[in-house]
């Protein structure tokens, strides 16, 4: 009579999520193919005057009203200090409460949140939805990020996860994503080049499909560069107009401004289709309205776009093949739904774009095949990624000595040896930094390692072997042997950016505390409302004429249902629950018939809502 | 030695490239982390650490230059940073003209244009040399010729960080 899914058996899926600067979304690998779970979700996170954190759409208009309660865009400060968001600040409304110069922290309503805290939200969103949907707990995900973000940005993603009650299997690089997704068909067969231009990063990556195998052969991007940056060239002008109109400025008036960005973006999206559109706003009793061309438009994102071509030129000569050389082209990005960004790619690849794919889409139905190629249900297909910087050690005079160059297919790895350079020194400091350039302060600084304990010898007679190994996420870990003695040498690690392990083992406990229930109190919660809905039920059936038609052994199963229905009603086993609910069921059913058969149609109608 | 243990290949200084390509994509599909991402910590380990042994090897082998290097380096050869003596004098005058176009003399600039050009084609004539050096097992000739490179190669970093095309 009832649906019952098995919770015991059924292996929980493992979802493949895009975290987006603008939008996120969650998918699934199924024997069909990778579908998209519930909706897009907009990266923005509120806490309401309750104190209680809300993420997604419901976020998304407390930004008109509660703009300094609210974020969005959040993705620009992952795994940045505060000096490195300087640029940021003018543009965006974020609201930093101090920090220090390896983390920020922002300052919403009376809390405060780090950037992983703060797409924790989002993730923890995206994962009661998939719940919702599937009918059984999430635990395990593989997530998405930029190509071209660095090792502090990768750590700041994963620490995201393990705070939402994720266990992040993989961190998925976005181009390569949608090339999984795109080159799911087994035919496909050659280079291909993903153009990933999104709310607020840049990515090109090339691949050579070959054999199921997908091998990045080379990527380049600027994680600080996306449709934001087209918004805030629209909203500058609109200001400017607004002032002059008004003859005041609302720039300070965050409500206004985020109005007037929604307006912004709506004539942004419009453009992609009609030659004009309008900006309106509606703000304080006063009107403003301004109609953008094409031309105009155009004008405006042209030097945003050539902003991604000398990347893509970069990542062409990496990859070592010829403009000729490259099969396809495959836009992935809201961005790219704009006229002129593919009539420039098609100009720099000298052929026609894939535009058929949805890009707002494509990266979550990319991650949910890494999350299926990790579960094994993917079989024949394997990504092979590449590190998109290369990483190095500071030597004498601030130069860099690189040791694992960009493009490297990860997991890749270096041994370098150590030794002292005085009598009896007890550590050396090795300083780790992620970058093109000659020099130290050029470079992204990611950490320090200090080799401790060496025990006091003559100058340059330790011998300490460290490796430097990168992940299949893109993260580093370093492990340092001493060689005099084969055994392991102690490292302590300072990250330059982002949280140290115990920050982020605090905030998983403090999210526990405050989060919602979690899954399984959520399901014997909802089990008990079913129990609620069937005893009234059966309770008032028990009036029924039908009732006493009853013969005396279905009145006394129909007694026995209930009470122990009511005995596991209390416990904590929401599988139990819903056996009784079923148990029940059944024991009722033949009331039910004859209530029906008499008429009474209705009466036991709360009986069914499972089924 | 290990990155050749990595593919199962006897050391030997000249490869079969299209084979090199072909164990490797062979043994990713067997070792990677992702094939094992529910197997036990130890397991992950594992594969992790092959993984990335096979990745540094394939990097390693599969240009001809960086193989030999590795491929002396493992026989105990010492490659040295020395300036070959032959090219002593002309590095001397490439020095000055760097030298003086980072003050902004730029007049230099044809000349250090030609330098580079001429460099480069030493560079391609040693890969040459080297292929066929390498055919014949000619060990300290391959070393000579390693060293001559390196040497040429940063001088080409060195005209081209200050000749943005």
């Amino acid at each position: 009579m009832s649906f019952q899914i098995d919770f015991g058996t059924e292996k929980s899926p493992i979802v493949g999520i895009d975290l987006g600067t603008t939008n996120s979304l969650v998918a699934v690998m199924e024997l069909t193919g990778p579908r998209i779970l519930s909706g897009i979700v907009p990266s923005v996170v509120s806490v309401k005057e309750s104190g209680e954190v809300i993420a997604g759409a419901e976020a998304g208009d407390m930004l008109l009203t509660h703009p300094e309660r609210t974020v969005y865009s959040v993705k620009r400060l992952m795994g940045r200090g505060v000096e490195d968001v300087q640029e940021e600040l003018k543009l965006f409304p974020f609201h930093i409460a101090g920090g220090s110069e390896s983390t920020i922290k922002l300052k919403l309503g009376e809390k405060t949140f780090t950037p992983p805290e703060v797409s924790a939200h989002i993730l923890r969103k995206l994962k009661l939805d998939a719940e919702a949907e599937l009918g059984v707990p999430i635990t395990q995900a593989v997530i998405t990020v930029p190509a071209y973000f660095n090792d502090a940005q990768r750590q700041a993603t994963k620490d995201a996860g393990r705070i939402a009650g994720l266990e992040v299997l993989r961190l998925v690089n976005e181009p390569t994503a949608a090339a999984l997704a795109y080159g799911l068909d087994k035919r496909k067969e050659g280079i291909v080049a993903v153009y990933d231009f999104g709310g607020g990063t840049f990515d090109i990556s090339i691949l050579r499909l070959h054999d199921g195998i997908f091998e990045v052969l080379a990527t380049n991007g600027d994680t600080h560069l996306g449709g934001d940056d087209i918004d805030n060239l629209m909203l500058k002008i609109a200001l400017e107009d607004i002032a002059s109109e008004w003859g005041f400025d609302v720039s300070t008036k965050s409500a206004a401004v985020q109005l007037l960005r929604r307006a912004v973006i709506s004539a942004k999206e419009q453009l992609s289709f009609v030659p004009a559109a309008k900006i309106d706003l509606a703000y304080d009793g006063k009107t403003y309205q301004r109609e953008i061309t094409r031309e105009l438009f155009d004008k405006l994102v042209t030097p945003v776009i050539n902003r991604t071509l000398g990347p893509c030129r970069d990542c062409i000569d990496d990859a070592g093949v010829s403009v000729a050389e490259i099969n396809e082209v495959v836009m992935v990005g809201g961005s790219t739904r704009i006229p002129l960004v593919r009539g420039a790619v098609e100009v720099l690849f000298r052929k026609r774009p894939h535009t058929e794919l949805n890009p707002d889409e494509v990266v979550a139905l990319g991650a949910a095949v890494q999350a299926g190629i990790l579960s094994g249900d993917v079989e024949d297909k394997l990504l092979l990624d590449v590190t998109p910087l290369s990483l190095g050690i500071e030597t004498m005079g601030g130069l860099v000595s690189k040791l694992i160059h960009r493009n490297s297919t990860i997991p890749a790895s270096a041994t370098e040896q150590f030794t002292t350079a005085v009598d009896g020194q007890r550590n050396v400091l090795i300083h780790v930094v992620q970058g093109e350039r000659e020099l130290v302060k050029d470079c992204r600084s990611l950490a320090r390692f200090d080799l401790k304990d060496i025990a006091p010898m003559t100058a340059g007679f330790a011998r300490i072997e460290v490796r430097f190994l990168i992940d299949a996420n893109g993260i580093l870990s370093v492990t340092a042997r001493d060689q005099r003695s084969g055994r392991e040498h102690s490292v302590e690690i300072k990250p330059s950016y982002g949280l140290t392990d115990d920050q982020v083992e605090a905030m998983i406990l403090e999210s526990f505390d405050k989060a919602e229930e979690d899954f399984s109190e959520r399901q014997l919660r909802e089990a008990r409302v079913e129990a609620d809905a069937i005893l009234a039920a059966t309770d008032k059936a028990k009036q029924n004429d039908a009732y006493f038609e009853l013969g005396e052994d279905e009145r006394a199963s129909i007694e026995r249902g209930i009470n122990e229905l009511l005995v596991v009603y209390h416990g904590d086993d929401h599988l139990l629950v819903r056996a009784k609910i079923d148990q029940l069921n059944e024991a009722t059913q033949t009331l039910a018939e004859n209530m029906m058969n008499t008429a009474v149609r209705g009466a036991l109608k709360g009986t069914n809502i499972n089924g | 030695m290990r990155f050749y243990e990595a593919f199962d290949l006897e050391p030997a200084l000249s490869l079969d490239a299209d084979d090199l390509k072909k164990r490797f994509y062979e043994r990713s599909r067997l070792w990677h982390p992702d094939k094992f991402s529910r197997a036990s910590p130890a397991e992950q380990e594992k594969a992790l650490e092959m993984t990335a042994v096979l990745n540094d090897a394939f990097r390693t082998l599969r240009d001809p230059v960086s193989r030999a290097e590795y491929f002396l380096k493992e026989k105990g050869f010492e490659l040295s940073k020395e300036a070959p003596p032959e090219l002593l004098e002309e590095v001397f005058e490439l020095n000055m003209a760097l030298e003086e176009l980072r003050e902004g003399d730029d007049s230099m600039r044809p000349q250090l244009m030609e330098a580079r050009d001429r460099f480069i084609a030493m560079r391609d004539s040693i890969d040459e040399s080297l292929t066929e050096a390498g055919a014949r097992g000619a060990l300290e000739e391959v070393r000579a010729l390693l060293n001559r490179r390196r040497y040429i190669r940063n001088l080409i970093r060195e005209v081209e960080n200050v000749l943005p095309n």
